[in-house]
């Protein structure tokens, strides 16, 4: 047994290159969510009208469902795998802040699905007819919101870990508290599209980011201490 | 010392006999109180000068959608005392709670959207209370999804009460995001329940209402955690003393 003292940050920074290696190691998987946030956004031009005035009024709708759908696709995944193979129960028992640690797992989840949506995004919202002008604004709000939706669905995620059949219930347990961040979000996309003043919606959704951050850890620990009992 | 009372409240046998000795003395004022809302609020109230008769439906509609919330922080509360103490019976309310908000949440969605078509010309419009009462139906949709997956009682119990918890922090921004959001799509509406311009012939049958349903809501889940805890404690010595009493009955 080895006496060696393991201080928070390293254990979390260990955590953090642990899952992005398991990741990048299976990126077809990674991937997937990124993929399935492009598809979605090109349906609404072909479901629609091909016109630029009709998709640029629905861009924010098309971009900001799309995000929390393909931010739902990947939680399914995000505690399974190591509350099956025991990895949690050890990160449970260790003595260093259990919240903290699924933290840096929820960063995880953001830097693998939130990050890349942000980075993809322009080409989405070019393709629904947004002007050049409007990208700042709407990356800031997607980079608000996916922090939040991020840790939003961790908690949901898990609540259902030790479930067999979970994707359903996760969309309806995490898709009503994720409206507020729906709304602001939208609303955010709408005004920069529209050459607008966003700051008020963009607070708000950093007001949710900041929120979800300071309480979701805590409800996260306690729910995946109660799916490991 | 001072809690005993409290731990008391917390043993099945004891709940079981005390929510069945309550429930009378909730029903009745219940019946009483709806019966004289009714006739004061559909006979004796006069029609609204604008709405007309129309507006009668507020007196079923209000109290099921200030119910519809308060069973909700009612379950969420009960769910946050069973985590804390870890109390059975506690759970058991909680869990009786949520069929029962869901129930008030559609009556209170109905009973909008028929209000709706002849003040609006529509059955459903995206007005917030309509739309937070139908994001409230999938909360209580949520957490009834929740319990029924998992097939484990004391493990059901225990996410379910802190999906509650985390619900009852959301339902306010919920509330107040979708108002914010309906403001900047369209004027406000006029639907302007509980206005202190409403005269007392109006209003007493709506407090009338308001009162019984709040009773009905407490006799309704008396009996339904009862029957909860007579579920979980099936096994248990008590249950044939409390109901078995004659020959031949077994449980």
């Amino acid at each position: 047994m080895s006496a060696q003292r393991v201080g928070f940050a390293a254990a979390a920074a260990a955590l953090i290159v642990r899952d992005l290696r398991l990741a990048l190691r299976r990126s077809g998987d990674t991937l997937q969510p990124l993929g399935f946030f492009l598809v979605v956004t090109t349906l609404f031009p072909l479901a629609l009208d091909p016109e630029m005035s009709l998709l640029r009024d629905i861009a924010p709708a098309a971009l900001w469902v799309g995000a929390l759908l393909s931010s739902l696709l990947a939680l399914d995944l995000l505690f399974r795998e190591d509350a099956q193979d025991g990895t949690l129960e050890q990160l449970a028992l260790c003595g260093l802040p259990f919240a903290g640690l699924l933290l840096a797992k929820t960063v995880v989840h953001w830097l693998l699905t939130g990050l890349p949506l942000v980075l993809i995004a322009p080409l989405a919202a070019i393709a629904l007819g947004a002007p050049y002008a409007a990208m700042p604004g709407i990356l800031a709000a997607l980079l608000l919101g996916t922090v939040a939706l991020s840790l939003i669905g961790a908690v949901g995620a898990g609540l259902t870990m030790s479930l067999k059949r979970n994707g359903s219930l996760l969309a309806l347990l995490v898709l009503p508290l994720a409206v507020p961040v729906l709304i602001f979000g939208a609303r955010a996309t709408a005004l920069a599209i529209a050459g607008e003043p966003l700051a008020a919606p963009l607070y708000l959704l950093a007001a949710m980011a900041v929120l979800a951050a300071t309480l979701a850890p805590w409800a996260l620990a306690a729910a995946v201490r109660i799916g490991l009992e | 010392m001072a809690w005993v009372w409290f731990h008391r409240f917390g043993s099945p046998p004891h709940f079981y006999r005390l929510a069945g000795r309550l429930t009378p003395w909730f029903a009745w004022p219940a019946a009483l109180l709806c019966l004289a809302g009714l006739i004061g609020g559909l006979g004796m109230a006069p029609a609204d000068y604008q709405q007309g008769d129309g507006f009668r439906i507020v007196y079923v509609h209000a109290p099921a959608a200030w119910l519809s919330l308060m069973v909700y922080v009612v379950m969420a509360g009960t769910a946050a005392v069973g985590l804390v103490w870890r109390m059975n019976v506690a759970y058991a309310v909680a869990a009786s709670c949520a069929a029962i908000g869901a129930s008030f949440t559609v009556v209170a969605l109905v009973t909008g959207m028929l209000w709706g078509r002849p003040m609006w010309g529509t059955y459903w419009e995206w007005d917030p209370r309509l739309t937070s009462e139908l994001l409230l139906l999938f909360l209580y949709l949520g957490y009834m999804g929740l319990r029924n997956s998992i097939d484990d009682v004391g493990r059901a119990d225990r996410a379910s009460a802190l999906l509650a918890i985390v619900g009852v922090v959301n339902v306010p921004i919920i509330h107040y995001s979708v108002i914010w959001w309906n403001s900047l799509h369209q004027a406000p509406s006029v639907m302007k329940f509980g206005r202190p311009t409403m005269p007392a012939s109006m209003f007493v049958p709506l407090l009338l209402m308001l009162a019984g349903f709040t009773a009905y809501f407490v006799a309704l889940l008396l009996t339904r955690a009862r029957g909860e805890v007579l579920r979980r404690e099936r096994n248990a010595h008590w249950i044939a003393e409390a109901l078995g009493q004659g020959p031949g009955c077994k449980v």
